[in-house]
């Protein structure tokens, strides 16, 4: 178990800015994280620093258990799919993470099976739509079966049919017990999917409740006015 | 690829298992190449004796430094000062004349400087000279060019200050200079083999000829294997041997152009 | 017009020193070609992918070595493989492994620039979702080399043009020796030298017309594996 994951004074300066001001906090296994925010909140560099893809300026970022790298994914907002078979991206990430070869193809096939793909395994992955490319995705995650799941704002470049569909995965792998932390700014699928919401505003975790109560009671001004649509920008 | 890499590699080493593979490397200047002498006489002496002849074809100033290198057997050049000081800096062995041939004064058929009414050569470089005619030279420590040198300096001209910009020093081999003659319209020195297998020759003519300070002779000399252990002397001698043995005398004269001889032949 | 009727004539009548020249042409600008692939790519990659002090100075020189002259990388050849000089035990000069060596330090720089930029325009897009898998820089190279391979065969086919176009470097490495080292390039130099304009020009749109061939047939290639592979 690599979690709970534990965040302590972790600061992020680029460019002479401070994207991310002290910022505390511990993530439990369980529950969907929703991290909510304006553009320029600092959403997605807070998911990055926690993944291990951008180095703290200062404080720490702990998680429990070893092996911590492998056991978690990331699924970024526009899908980076290679060019080769849909089938072969997912090998691709079986092989980086040492499956033994004679494995990777049945692997590959039931992730790509459990989100709806395996018909296409061997089609160019570049031809997809772009809601199959995220599906692609997400199979290539999940084949590796992480225990979290990190997702920046995964639906903002789809249609909202592709967007459904991008959803019913998600919530599939929720159920399955994968710990779902996902970025976005769509308050709508915030409150489909989340279960907690860490709402981000300039940098600072400003506050922290289930789904429902951060929706119909916030506690913050800062909530208050982004709920009302009144935030669009930081 | 790698098999074309590999199979070029091993043409270029080719040969029976002899001590050293069985080609020379001759340095040689581009009027003998040029005129086409070497593809007349070379096979022969590769089918009588099986060793490959490979001419690098430079000015005679360049091959005899191929020869200071190292990287030639044997050195077939025509400017015998320049090849007599080669000797006495120890890096041939034996100088032998092999052919002569003769330079020949080209020029504009129109000739505005009148050479053609000349009684010599040196007669007809100071005619240009006083008509700043447009001149082509070599300028490429080449044989013809130390001959065109030495016919300025026997006719009294200090050409290295008289020179005005109707003197186009070109630093080309004789075909290219050829070229930029006939392009120019302007004189130059040239040996006539090359002028004979020439085939750019627009409105240029042969003006002067036959006089004996025009003589051309050709020499040949085996880089000295003191100096260069690398260099093939039993290959290379063999080599020299025939060019002035009858038979490869007799080869040099049989040479023709539209029925005209290049080369005569002169070894002792 | 004159020049065309003799090109096709000297392809027609299949003579053979013609045939060996253009042989040996083919097989030392190929050659040179697949060498500056094999050590180039892994260069440009590196150099791609690869944080360490003075990178940026040195993506600098590997892009202006792309503007070598070839008669310098000739001369430099020359003054290595003499037998006057370090390497002259080896006794390459005025031989055809020579003309390959000097015609690959020559492509080499393209390939590795060219894939530079390449891998690092791919990088930039790809880096995050690769480091997230777990990739290392190195394996990450790899993978950037292969998924940018269309971009890379126009790279191998620039190398590919500047080889069987120059004449400096073969010319002076190689000696342009009749039946060892004279390729079209110096075979073109000589009958223009010759004043035989219109063989050289015959030869020239020979060349031309390989190197043309020898590009269709890439992207012949290119355009299957494409509707292969997107």
């Amino acid at each position: 178990m690599i979690l709970p994951l534990r965040v302590r004074d972790l600061t992020f300066v680029a460019g002479g800015r401070a994207l991310i001001t002290p910022l505390s906090l511990e993530i439990a296994a369980g529950p969907s994280t929703v991290i909510l925010g304006a553009n320029g909140a600092g959403k997605s560099v807070l998911m990055r620093l926690m993944h291990g893809l951008l180095a703290p300026s200062s404080g720490t970022v702990v998680w429990s258990g070893d092996n911590a790298r492998r056991r978690q994914a990331m699924v970024f907002q526009r899908p980076v799919l290679l060019r080769r078979s849909v089938l072969a991206n997912v090998t691709y990430a079986l092989k980086l993470a040492r499956v033994p070869r004679t494995d990777r193809e049945g692997l590959a096939l039931e992730a790509l099976d459990s989100v709806g793909l395996a018909a296409l395994a061997n089609r160019p992955a570049r031809v997809l739509s772009g809601g199959e490319q995220q599906r692609l995705a997400l199979a290539r995650a999940w084949a590796l079966h992480p225990e979290v799941l990190f997702l920046d704002e995964p639906t903002a470049s789809l249609d909202p049919t592709a967007t459904r569909e991008i959803e019913r995965v998600i919530q599939a792998f929720d159920a399955a017990g994968t710990k779902i932390i996902m970025a976005t700014h769509n308050l709508g699928q915030a409150r489909r999917l989340g279960d907690e919401v860490l709402f981000l505003h300039q940098g600072r975790l400003v506050e922290r409740a289930p789904v429902e109560q951060f929706f119909s009671r916030p506690a913050s001004t800062e909530a208050a006015a982004f709920i009302k649509g009144e935030l669009p920008w930081v | 690829m790698g098999l074309i890499f590999r199979l070029l590699l091993a043409l270029s080493l080719a040969g029976p298992a002899s001590a050293q593979p069985r080609f020379i490397t001759v340095a040689s200047t581009t009027s003998t190449e040029q005129s086409g002498l070497f593809k007349h006489l070379l096979p022969i002496f590769e089918r009588k004796t099986g060793i490959q002849v490979r001419v690098v074809a430079l000015g005679t100033g360049q091959a005899l430094d191929m020869g200071r290198r190292g990287d030639a057997d044997v050195v077939f050049v025509h400017a015998k000062p320049l090849e007599e000081k080669f000797l006495s800096e120890g890096f041939g062995v034996k100088r032998q004349d092999v052919m002569y041939n003769d330079f020949v004064l080209i020029g504009p058929k129109a000739d505005p400087a009148k050479v053609g009414y000349a009684k010599d050569a040196l007669e007809a470089f100071r005619k240009i000279r006083a008509a700043q005619s447009p001149f082509v030279s070599r300028g490429d420590r080449s044989g013809t060019h130390f001959a065109e040198l030495e016919i300025w300096k026997a006719a009294g001209i200090d050409i290295a200050k008289d020179k005005g910009s109707w003197y186009r020093d070109t630093g080309q081999g004789m075909g290219p200079a050829l070229n930029t003659a006939a392009g120019m319209n302007a004189y130059i020195l040239a040996d006539r083999g090359t002028w004979l297998s020439f085939k750019n020759r627009a409105e240029l003519a042969i003006l002067v000829e036959g006089d004996k300070r025009l003589f051309n002779q050709y020499g040949i000399m085996l880089v000295n294997p003191a100096k260069h252990p690398s260099v093939k002397r039993e290959f290379g001698q063999a080599f020299i041997d025939w060019v002035v043995s009858p038979e490869g005398q007799n080869t040099i004269a049989s040479y023709k152009i539209n029925g005209e001889q290049l080369f005569f032949p002169n070894a002792e | 017009m004159e020049a065309l009727s003799q090109a096709l004539r000297l392809v027609t009548t299949g003579d053979a020193t013609l045939a060996g020249i253009v042989l040996l042409s083919l097989a030392v600008s190929l050659s040179a070609v697949a060498l500056a692939t094999l050590l180039g790519l892994p260069l440009g990659a590196a150099l791609a992918v690869g944080r360490f002090p003075g990178r940026r100075a040195l993506v600098v020189l590997l892009n202006a070595l792309m503007g070598l002259p070839p008669v310098v990388v000739g001369l430099l050849v020359y003054l290595l493989l003499s037998r006057a000089g370090p390497l002259g035990e080896l006794g390459l000069l005025f031989t055809p492994p020579a003309m390959v060596v000097a015609q690959t330090i020559l492509v080499l720089p393209i390939i590795a620039a060219l894939c530079r930029q390449a891998v690092e325009d791919a990088w930039a897009e790809y880096e995050e979702q690769l480091r997230s898998l777990g990739a290392s820089r190195f394996s990450a190279a790899l993978t950037l080399v292969w998924d940018t391979r269309f971009s890379l065969v126009t790279a191998v086919l620039a190398g590919l043009g500047r080889a069987s176009a120059e004449v400096g470097a073969v010319m002076i490495v190689g000696g342009n020796i009749d039946g060892v080292t004279r390729v079209m390039t110096t075979t073109i130099a000589l009958e223009t030298s010759k004043g035989d304009l219109p063989l050289a020009l015959a030869l020239g749109i020979l060349l031309i017309a390989l190197v043309i061939a020898l590009n269709a047939a890439a992207a012949y290639v290119k355009g299957a594996a494409q509707r292969r592979h997107g």
